[in-house]
């Protein structure tokens, strides 16, 4: 004979193991159709690439001491930010190149970030843009030492920039988000500097 | 004879006649000296020091030492030719970079040279200061200061260019910003010594060479000798 409390703790626990399936048997049903909404809004295409562009590098040379415009055909984002942080990355992709006559390392992804900002009062241009530059410190770390090779390296990224975005008229650089005095020892970071003063020399010594 | 020492008291009493009067005229005044020379300075800065070593040469030199050196040179070659020198640093010691500007300025210098070396490019590197020519005024920001001077800096870099090209070295001119120099009130002039580079971009001489810098040493105390004249000239 079993008794009385025996068959109450067996009801019980009957009708708790039939929640508990219920409540997994939804759960399952959830997650699957969460699963069938998150397949439904993934692309079915491929991204669309931006079209190849003409734009023009103005890349440094150490032998001739020049900044020498160079017309590369790029995809080029539309947005003003993003397509002066991919020139610039393009621009130190040449640099960091084993074949590079201005070899500085660090390539691309040596330009964290480019900001256009309005000039404001500082140009009687209203239309006049500052860009801040961000450099990452390993590339400021690693760049060579000397006048000359940080001369160039930060005019060559001015007059880029002022090829390709002719309203960018002063550049500013920070490296890491903070501002640092020089480059790399020698040339000023804490200045700005005017795009028209970064004017490519055509292979001739300035 | 005898006539003759006849003639003897005629010519004395003469003599004490006339002597009296010419002690009385007036001094012929005699031509004043000419003005002495203004005292001409030389300002030689060799660039890094201490903690600060500059880039690090291919030779395994430092940049720090390397300007040391040819700083040395140059001032032994101007001293010799009367040149007043004023040095920023003489051991291998750290000196800020408005402190060497403080002192450039102190010395009310006629040419500032800061020395560099770098292993990238060939040949003599001479920067100006990118800062706009400005005219001189009573008081200036401190971070500019070198814009006064602009002018008179960029005919600097030209004698300094035209004396190491005479000399046979490969010269480049150019313009920057360098803290040290933006704050110069001098003619100053950013001298960096790359390696000497035959045609086939081949390595002849470090900036390290003794040889090298005793050649580059000589062209620039030449220029500095012929800035000088040229300083004194009306």
């Amino acid at each position: 004979m079993i008794p009385r409390y025996q068959k109450i703790l067996f009801v019980i626990l009957l009708i708790a193991s039939l929640a508990m399936g219920v409540v997994l048997w939804q759960l399952r049903q959830r997650a699957h159709r969460r699963l069938l909404a998150g397949q439904a809004s993934a692309p079915t295409q491929a991204p669309e690439v931006a079209p190849a562009e003409q734009a023009t590098l103005v890349a440094a040379n150490d032998a001739e001491n020049a900044l020498i415009p160079q017309i590369r055909s790029l995809p080029l984002p539309a947005d003003p930010g993003a397509r002066a942080r991919a020139l610039l990355g393009r621009l130190l992709d040449l640099y960091a190149a084993p074949d590079a006559v201005h070899p500085v390392g660090g390539g691309a992804t040596s330009v964290a970030q480019v900001f256009l900002l309005p000039a404001g009062k500082s140009s009687p241009d209203p239309n006049a843009q500052v860009a801040v530059v961000n450099l990452t410190g390993t590339f400021a770390a690693s760049h060579p030492s000397g006048i000359e090779t940080e001369t160039l390296t930060v005019l060559s990224i001015c007059g880029t920039l002022r090829a390709n975005l002719p309203n960018v008229t002063q550049v500013r650089f920070l490296v890491d988000g903070q501002p640092r005095p020089t480059l790399a020892g020698h040339a000023d970071l804490t200045r700005t500097y005017l795009t028209a003063e970064a004017v490519p020399t055509e292979g001739n010594k300035p | 004879m005898d006539s003759a020492w006849r003639k003897t008291p005629f010519l004395a009493a003469a003599l004490a006649l006339t002597l009296p009067c010419v002690a009385q005229q007036p001094p012929v005044p005699s031509p004043a000296p000419p003005p002495p020379a203004p005292r001409f300075v030389v300002v030689l800065d060799a660039a890094h020091g201490g903690d600060d070593t500059g880039a690090h040469l291919d030779s395994g030199q430092l940049e720090k030492a390397v300007n040391l050196t040819l700083n040395v040179r140059l001032r032994s070659l101007l001293s010799a030719r009367g040149i007043q020198v004023v040095t920023t640093r003489e051991s291998d010691s750290s000196v800020a970079l408005d402190k060497r500007a403080e002192i450039a300025n102190h010395a009310k210098a006629g040419a500032c040279l800061s020395l560099h070396a770098s292993e990238s490019g060939a040949g003599i590197h001479l920067f100006a200061s990118s800062l706009p020519p400005a005219q001189p005024a009573r008081f200036t920001a401190w971070k500019t200061a070198q814009a006064a001077s602009v002018t008179r800096s960029l005919a600097l870099a030209g004698i300094l260019n035209s004396a190491l090209a005479h000399a046979g070295f490969n010269v480049t001119l150019g313009r920057t910003a360098l803290p040290a120099v933006d704050s110069m009130t001098c003619p100053a002039i950013a001298v960096e010594i790359a390696p000497e580079r035959g045609d086939d971009n081949k390595i002849l001489s470090e900036p390290d060479n003794p040889d090298y810098q005793a050649r580059v040493a000589l062209a620039l105390a030449a220029a500095i000798v012929q800035w000088r004249s040229e300083a004194r000239q009306p």
